[in-house]
């Protein structure tokens, strides 16, 4: 296993070998290596297949922006696809593979799309896949389907945690190379609550990858002291391998912390990864700078990479891609790539620079004025073909070549909140513009500073007066001593020719689709992106979208600041659906909200239905109990037999106190509640503004100046918010005060002709039950199995005598329990959620079927309810003329004519004969059940003046299922229509 | 009829501790809740009256007092948490209204909630993974009524080493799972 | 985005609840001649500014206040927050009680 392409020296631990596999093969790595150094270091160039055309390719980079090394890592549930081998921390026992290859990556069956590029040009699928149209849904899309992406998943759960965070500082610098570490220190220094985070695992930034001394060091070894200097900092927080994703409003920044991809299995209980969302006084931007390309026909072979790319793989990583490298650039920083191979002793057998005037570099031949027109290698590059000044072609021998045209600044982050960069001639780049996000600054090589002193000075400046800004005075440090070299360059994109010159290495957009774009009329960037796709891959086009605008713009004839740029925004880099999911995943997806009786039913084997966050039982079944029905059915009679109990904790409950309580409740309701007398339970329905049904519930007057008031469980927010408004900013001069205690009491509905004999024997013998003592809507407080406090409510949901009995919540499923064995001598049941809707329905109340969000109260049949002398919210405009038509839709019972059909609810009505459409609709039914009362399927349902078209028949249709069954309207009061039960 | 017992929120008869790394989770099931409102217009008498008639400062914005044998901390505009030992105060509702009369709204609050202290070194660390208070920049005796973990609830910061969360008690389990789940996290 | 509290200082808007324009704050007289009309504008015709907007926020996993918040819808600038009552009491709100009655 010998490392042909590592050199000497470098960052990575020589003395400590780790193995690692990549296509099954085993291979030998240091510790320090990415995945992407330790295949160099191994001579593997090619790394995967391209998107398209499936054509061989290699690293490109050394960074996140990597658009080519994409490869599978792990397997199983961890298996993780299109992850950069540039960022891929080596550990041992690395299990890599590439991806969008079969059967493997040198011999890729699907490599036959190259051969028909003229066809996959740019709008290909929107032009091919147009017609005939019947195609697409069983021809085009399964084909497109399986040839798109590029990983794949096992389809396994992943099972790692992912974690979640929130942090706060005065200071977020985003970037650890030189910019940010002296502004950092800086910062650090005056005390701030700083926090730097940088995507590397090792902090430094390019002083990692280069020779430059910084105050008399290597920088490398500068940064490593500075870095040891803040560790040592209570106020500075250092997060490696942290990247800053996202910028969003008044300095709020997403970072993705990967805590431990870095080794094969996180420890038992710690996240793989931490989202983090960090809050930021302000934020010093210190991302650097992206090296990008010039085109030339195949420029894609594995070994054509970025200079700087292959210089950090030198000097940081101790690999090279090959023994024999040219150089390929348009200013001067190319060179530096060539002097640092030759001092790390490889061949560089030629700089090819487009400038006539380019510097003398030692140690190798310098063509001017050159231009690389193609090149060679099928699996690898072996040789290029150079057009030299005279117009001599030359080829040259060489395994990978270098090339450098120029550097952009990261100003991605700068841009999140629809800033646009500004255009710098001598950069010929972008740089970031002047609407920053709130409390950003940049600085360093994100800001155009591309040298080490400039970077430097940067970072200082900017957190001395970030800090300013905070009242927070930061002395100015003797700056360390570094390079400060001028930037000397001669913008140049693409060499002209006939072949295909790639841009977007990763979406395969060539020179040729841009112009092919162009051609078609595509004038905005933002249009020439969507139709190439150019810049959409998971690299979002780091290395490819300043090529593609120059293309652009050299196309229409307009300068590139004319052409523009597309918008960034958030991800800066991929973040897996884990780390956004969090700790909220499976069982733990939203809080779950447990009744009191929860673990009482679950003895009892309920079965359990989701309704908002609660976990309500839905029924209980019994021994020899084979379908729900059959619980369901026995629940209802019994109860309406004997008696049941139910838990209705789950009720809004809103305590309402204050002098004008009453008053206020006046205005909350349609009806009236300012002379409810004090121990009595009133119904009251809420309207919205617009005169629709809001929520209906009770409201219980515990003294002149203290109501309870009850909402549904699905609106008990909803309610209480829109009381809070009412009090808040329609009435604030009314005394009231209100307070949520849904949560305080355990509230169970004693329902049954045997309710008040089995309350008899819980409530305490000082509380007389008797009907006259306390009457149908009674309220009190009492207390029960001597002397627990309690409350009582004479209501009723179910239609029966019935009572809700409400205790301290931590007595709940003690009272259930005694409830219960109150009740064995009734042969008492409980019942769930099911038989719940069974009798409401039975019993014709409305419930959230039917408070649907278009309904009136004239539609619900309480329109009697709705007072027309007072002021309340929905008073005016539900009294418009459209509300209130003779034809309006009124809620009715509706039975089959034959006893076995069903009744589904949602089917629409019909007249008997005639269309069945929407224009005879005559209604629909919005809540069914079977009723084990009547031995027939039930329903209520809102029927075209409904009222009065009792004993009707009509047609109850499902077209979608094929039914027609046959009506008739009856009173939606079922069971006791004239109440006797429940006031008996 | 047999007394009725009481169970905790998390269900049982009596109260949890976990131990994880550096981090006790307490549940606190002995303190008696009410919330008292000041009536319109009568914030300052209420203030008054519940130092002239318990000895306890209603505390300011986002704080705490304690003058036992009660405790208090801000919730809302005019609104405040008043908490006393349960085995001696389990009547608290009637007894501060009776004490401060109709300058103030009062409702029983004991059963709304359920409360973990968690105490030890790393108590930031954890509250940092749960919600977005900025605990550490939280004195003790702060209070912020914050999201944690998707349920609302009340960051009390007790001391330097000690916080206590207050959310609603149906919530118990699955606060008790998140508080779990991050301090094995960060242990 | 980061809302400034009236009360309590920056808060996170994640834990608000947005309800829209700050004129629903101006509730018609329900007795007024032209109650319908009015109420009919009061609820369904409001701006809809591409810059400066004054908006109704709710504080529900907070101190449950309403707010004003004064939002440039363009740029997410929050150039002022206030309490709703306050705001409410200002623009002439009370008890209700006064409505309908000839001044």
């Amino acid at each position: 296993m010998t490392q042909r392409n590592r050199l000497t020296g470098g960052l990575v631990d020589q003395s400590n070998p780790l193995n690692f596999s990549f296509d099954g093969k085993i291979y030998q790595g240091y510790v320090g290596d990415t995945l992407a150094s330790a295949l160099l270091a191994n001579g593997v160039r090619l790394m995967g297949r391209s998107f398209k055309y499936h054509r061989p390719r290699g690293v490109v980079t050394a960074g996140s922006e990597e658009p080519n090394a994409l490869v599978e890592l792990r397997s199983g549930g961890r298996q993780e696809p299109n992850t950069r081998a540039t960022t891929a921390e080596l550990y041992g026992g690395l299990d890599a593979n590439s991806q969008n290859r079969w059967p493997s990556l040198k011999h890729d069956m699907m490599a036959i799309n190259d051969r028909f590029s003229n066809f996959l040009t740019a709008g290909f699928y929107y032009k091919t896949f147009m017609w005939p149209k019947a195609f697409w849904e069983k021809i085009y899309e399964p084909i497109i389907r399986k040839a798109a992406g590029l990983g794949s998943l096992t389809g396994a759960a992943d099972p790692d945690l992912y974690d979640k965070g929130f942090l706060h500082c005065d200071l977020l610098i985003v970037g650890a190379g030189p910019a940010g570490l002296m502004a950092a220190v800086t910062a650090g220094r005056a005390g701030a609550q700083v926090i730097l985070a940088d995507e590397d695992f090792r902090m430094g930034g390019r002083l990692n990858s280069e020779t430059h001394q910084v105050g008399g060091m290597p920088g490398a070894d500068w940064a490593a002291r500075v870095v040891a200097e803040l560790a040592a900092m209570g106020n500075v927080r250092l997060m490696a391998r942290s990247t800053v994703f996202g910028a969003y409003d008044h300095g709020v920044y997403g970072v993705l912390e990967r805590v431990a991809d870095h080794i094969a299995i996180p420890p038992a209980g710690k996240p793989r990864q931490i989202l983090w969302r960090i809050y930021s006084k302000r934020a010093i931007l210190c991302a650097g700078a992206t090296e990008r390309s010039i085109a030339f026909e195949n420029n894609d072979r594995p070994g054509v990479m970025m200079a700087g790319a292959v210089r950090a793989y030198a000097n940081r990583w101790a690999a090279t891609p090959d023994q024999n490298i040219a150089i390929f650039t348009n200013n001067d920083d190319g060179h530096r790539t060539a002097a640092d191979l030759i001092a790390k002793g490889v061949n560089v057998p030629a700089v090819i620079d487009i400038r006539p005037d380019a510097p003398k570099v030692e140690g190798t031949e310098l063509l001017t004025g050159a231009q690389v027109i193609g090149s060679k290698g099928r699996l690898g590059l072996t040789d290029v073909s150079v057009r030299l000044a005279s117009g001599e072609i030359r080829r040259i021998s060489c395994g990978a070549l270098a090339v450098s045209g120029g550097w952009n600044p990261n100003v991605h982050l700068t841009c999140h909140q629809r800033g646009r960069p500004t255009w710098n001639e001598g950069l010929a780049a972008f740089v970031p513009g002047n609407s920053l996000p709130m409390g950003m600054s940049v600085a360093g090589a994100a800001l155009g500073d591309l040298s080490t002193h400039g970077a430097l000075k940067g970072g200082a400046d900017a957190a001395v007066s970030a800090l300013a800004d905070l009242g927070i005075t930061a002395s100015r440090l003797v700056l360390p001593e570094a390079e400060d070299a001028p930037i000397r360059l001669t913008p140049f994109w693409h060499v002209s020719g006939t072949g295909r010159a790639w841009l977007d290495l990763q979406n395969d957009v060539t020179v040729k689709d841009v112009k092919l774009a162009h051609q078609e009329n595509f004038v905005s960037v933002e249009h020439l992106k969507r139709y190439t796709t150019l810049g959409m891959a998971t690299d979002q086009g780091k290395t490819s979208n300043m090529g593609a605008l120059a293309v652009m713009a050299e196309m229409t004839g307009k300068s590139i600041p004319e052409t523009g740029t597309t918008i960034f925004r958030p991800p800066y880099t991929p973040v897996s659906m884990g780390a956004l999911a969090g700790r909220s995943v499976g069982k733990e997806f939203h809080p779950t909200r447990l009744t009191p009786s929860h673990h009482w039913a679950v003895e009892q084997g309920a079965e359990f239905v989701e309704v908002g966050n609660w976990l309500r039982a839905q029924w209980f079944p019994r021994k020899g109990e084979t379908h729900w029905r059959e619980s369901v059915d026995r629940e209802v009679t019994q109860t309406r037999n004997s008696v049941g109990i139910c838990d209705v904790t789950t009720l809004g409950k809103i305590d309402v106190q204050g002098a004008d309580a009453a008053e206020f409740l006046n205005k909350i309701y349609a009806n009236a509640f300012a002379k409810l007398p004090v121990g009595k339970v009133r119904y009251g329905l809420m309207l919205r503004e617009d005169g629709i049904a809001a929520d209906d519930g009770t409201a219980a007057r515990l003294a002149e100046d203290h109501f309870v008031v009850t909402t549904t469980t699905a609106n008990a927010v909803t309610v209480y918010r829109n009381m809070e408004f009412a009090r808040q900013c329609l009435w604030p001069d009314l005394d009231v005060q209100l307070i949520s205690t849904t949560e305080a009491w355990a509230q169970y509905a004693v329902a049954g002709p045997n309710a008040r004999k089995l309350l008899q024997k819980i409530v305490d013998a000082d509380f007389d039950l008797a009907n006259d003592a306390f009457p149908f809507m009674a309220c009190g407080e009492i207390t029960v199995c001597g002397g627990t406090r309690a409350r009582l409510f004479r209501i009723s949901f179910s239609g029966e005598l019935a009572y809700e009995i409400a205790v301290p919540t931590r007595y709940g499923d003690a009272m259930i329990r005694a409830l219960m064995a109150a009740g064995e001598e009734f042969d008492a049941v409980p019942y769930g959620t099911e038989a719940l809707g069974v009798m409401r329905i039975e019993k014709g109340h409305a419930a959230g079927n039917e408070l649907n969000g278009t309904t009136t109260a004239l539609n619900l049949g309480l329109d009697r309810m709705v007072s027309g002398k007072k002021d309340f919210i929905g008073a005016v405009l539900s009294k418009r003329d459209g509300m209130n038509t003779d034809d309006a839709l009124c809620l009715v019972g509706i039975r089959p004519v034959d006893a076995k059909d069903r009744v589904p609810a949602g089917g629409h009505l019909m007249a008997i004969s005639g269309p069945v459409d929407a224009a005879h609709d005559q209604g629909y039914v919005t809540s069914a059940a079977y009723s084990p009362t009547l031995n027939s399927a039930i329903g209520l349902a809102f029927v075209k003046g409904g009222g009065e078209r009792m004993g009707e028949r009509l047609r109850l249709v499902n077209p979608l299922e094929g039914i027609g069954t046959l009506v008739e309207i009856v009173s939606a009061h079922f069971v006791d229509p004239e109440g006797e039960k429940l006031r008996g | 009829m047999d007394k009725l017992t009481a169970l905790t929120p998390l269900g049982a008869r009596s109260a949890r501790v976990d131990n994880i790394g550096a981090l006790e989770i307490r549940e606190v099931v002995d303190q008696a809740m009410v919330s008292v409102a000041a009536r319109l217009g009568q914030v300052d008498l209420t203030k008054e009256t519940t130092t002239a008639k318990l000895g306890l400062v209603l505390p300011d914005v986002g704080q705490s007092t304690v003058a036992p044998p009660f405790a208090a901390f801000w919730m809302g505009p005019d609104q405040w948490m008043v908490s006393a030992a349960h085995n001696a105060h389990e009547l608290l509702a009637a007894e501060v209204k009776s004490a401060l009369g109709s300058v103030v709204s009062v409702v029983e609050q004991t059963d709304g909630w359920c409360r973990f202290d968690v105490s030890g070194e790393t108590v930031c660390d954890l509250f940092e993974r749960l919600c977005n208070a900025p605990v550490r920049q939280m004195a003790p005796g702060a209070v912020t009524r914050s999201s944690v973990e998707h349920v609302g609830a009340f960051v009390w910061r007790l001391n330097a080493e000690n916080i206590a969360v207050i959310a609603p008690r149906s919530s118990a389990k699955s606060l008790h799972h998140a508080l779990i789940a991050a301090t094995t996290s960060i242990a | 985005m980061i809302i400034n509290h009236p009360l309590l200082g920056p808060r996170d808007a994640q834990e608000f609840t947005y309800l829209g324009d700050a004129a629903l704050i101006n509730r018609p007289d329900w007795t007024s001649e032209n109650a319908l009309r009015e109420f009919h504008d009061y609820l369904h015709l409001r701006d809809n500014p591409a810059g400066e907007h004054r908006e109704l926020w709710f504080h529900e996993q907070g101190d449950r206040s309403w707010l004003v918040v004064t939002r440039n819808t363009v740029t997410h600038e929050i150039s002022k927050v206030e309490l709703a009552c306050d705001v409410a009491r200002a623009s002439g709100r009370s008890t209700g009680r006064d409505e309908g009655q000839v001044a």
